[in-house]
């Protein structure tokens, strides 16, 4: 244990280096750069909205900052576990020849993936001015949900890589999941009103999504929500490091 | 003098080659069903016992096959033996081949910092060393140059020079030192010699059994996994050449005269 904290303190340099690698990169060559972070969500909202208010007729007004809260805990989750999956494979070279602590690169993505997503908030912020959505004192609160998303998405994100070492189709099929998950978040719905409310139980993410709407929207966190999506994220962070650990001296035979 | 830097005791290494490359679940789980999942043991190194002093420069020869690289691996801490220990002290650099481990898309100067943090040295050290590596390597019109455009030699260059002026311990090298051209090969076998006097430790990796000569003071020689001999440098280059050589020399010559005997091979 104190072998791995002394690790760390070593390549926590390394660990800075890559993260801001992964930003800096993300925007380089496009001429708003990191200016995309909130211009995209604002643009997939616009249209989220257009499609659920003119064509299903939902006439609430904040419905654009319901959208927003949903997708953007959502979008961090697919691309940060989406990212440290892929990250051992695209940093086969480095691994093959150079000794580095593995999960470096796995965590790397998913803390440069929360830093934009962090930034991207600004945008939901402007959204609640615009459509006066006043923060009350439970908007300390969505820290907590926050936390667990990023506790879940690295556990994900650790069980993830090291599946897809071994198995190339892991990246085809969390697509097909990431897909399930999305749909099954209630992102741009509302839950109350589908029929079979089991499905949500067994998603973590709508879980935290429903505690950031609460901080959002004014109102005391849900606590059978909070306890399950607590036990989801420590759960999938133990799992992880557990697998991980386990099997990544082997990642350098399959990569 | 006579510190020991790199201890290894009885090293094995072994890899269950599968006669087929599974990777993905379908194969995975038909051959499992069928039970066709086997493995075939191969020791790329067995019961391999050395060490190597501080300042000592070692180098190790082999056919192509022997194991040379996975011992090197195994030292660089990158593969995990599957029997026998190995123990290290100090900072082990491996000098990359060609650049391998840069990012394309991040300039020179962006880079140096990657490669020193992925390293392990952290940023005041790397700050410090950064005009010495830039200048070093004549790269200072392109430092800002992401390193995609830069040509093979210029990559070589960046990467000698990050790994060179950053005061390894151990340096490994495998079969990289030919890069540049020759000015600059010229300057990064100075480099290496000035490197030697400071008593950094030496892997050296090469076909080229006049360069090892050259280079290191001791030398072991692999074959099939196993050391078959360790000892001075002359000593071992000589027995290298008389075993290997020399009867890689006789097959090649009774090919060709079996080449001239039949005429009709002699178009492939």
């Amino acid at each position: 244990m104190e072998r791995v904290f002394k690790n760390f303190k070593k390549y926590r340099y390394l660990l800075f280096e890559l993260t801001k690698k992964n930003i800096k990169l993300k925007y380089r060559r496009s001429y708003l750069g990191i200016f995309w972070t909130l211009l995209e969500p604002i643009l997939t909202t616009i249209v989220l909205t257009l499609v659920f208010t003119k064509f299903r007729g939902n006439s609430d007004v904040s419905f654009p900052v319901y959208i927003l809260t949903g997708r953007l805990l959502y979008a961090f989750f697919a691309g940060s576990t989406k990212m440290a999956m892929k990250s051992i494979r695209s940093n086969s070279g480095m691994i093959k020849k150079v000794y580095v602590p593995k999960y470096i690169y796995p965590l790397s993505n998913v803390l440069s993936t929360y830093i934009t997503f962090l930034i991207s908030l600004v945008v939901l912020f402007a959204a609640m001015f615009i459509f006066k959505i006043y923060p009350s004192k439970y908007i300390f609160n969505m820290v907590i949900p926050l936390l667990q998303l990023l506790i879940l998405s690295l556990g994900v994100g650790l069980i993830l890589a090291t599946l897809a070492v071994f198995f190339r189709d892991m990246e085809y099929l969390w697509g097909v999941a990431l897909m399930m998950i999305m749909y099954t978040s209630a992102i741009f719905y509302d839950a109350a009103k589908v029929g079979s409310q089991w499905i949500f139980k067994y998603n973590p993410i709508y879980h935290i999504i429903v505690n950031f709407r609460n901080s959002v929207f004014g109102s005391p966190l849900d606590m059978e929500a909070l306890l399950i999506s607590t036990i989801y994220s420590f759960a999938s962070l133990f799992i992880g490091v557990l697998v991980f650990y386990k099997k990544q001296d082997k990642f350098i035979l399959n990569i | 003098m006579s510190k020991e830097v790199i201890k290894v005791n009885n090293l094995g290494m072994r890899f269950n080659l599968m006669e087929k490359k599974v990777d993905n679940f379908k194969e995975y789980a038909i051959k499992f069903l069928k039970r066709e999942i086997r493995y075939q043991e191969f020791w790329a190194l067995k019961d391999i016992s050395f060490s190597v002093n501080e300042g000592e420069r070692l180098g190790i020869l082999g056919l192509n096959g022997a194991g040379k690289s996975t011992l090197l691996k195994i030292i660089a801490g990158v593969l995990k033996p599957s029997e026998g220990s190995i123990l290290t002290k100090g900072k082990i650099v491996p000098l990359l081949e060609l650049g391998a481990g840069f990012d394309g898309q991040y300039t020179g100067a962006e880079n140096i910092y990657l490669y020193g943090a992925v390293l392990g040295y952290p940023k005041d050290f790397i700050n410090e060393k950064y005009d010495e590596i830039v200048e070093f390597s004549e790269l200072k019109d392109f430092i800002n140059v992401p390193v995609k455009n830069y040509s093979s030699g210029m990559k070589a260059r960046l990467g000698f020079s990050i790994a060179t002026v950053m005061d390894p311990d151990v340096l490994i090298l495998d079969e990289v030192l030919s890069v540049g051209d020759a000015k600059f090969r010229k300057k990064s076998e100075k480099r290496i010699l000035d490197l030697f006097d400071k008593g950094v430790t030496v892997l050296f990796v090469s076909h080229s059994v006049e360069q090892v000569r050259r280079i290191c003071n001791t030398a072991v020689i692999l074959d099939k996994g196993e050391l078959v001999a360790h000892g001075p440098v002359d000593e071992i280059c000589d027995l290298y050449n008389e075993k290997y050589i020399e009867e890689v020399k006789a097959k090649a010559k009774k090919k060709k005269k079996k080449k001239k005997k039949d005429p009709a091979s002699e178009d492939k």
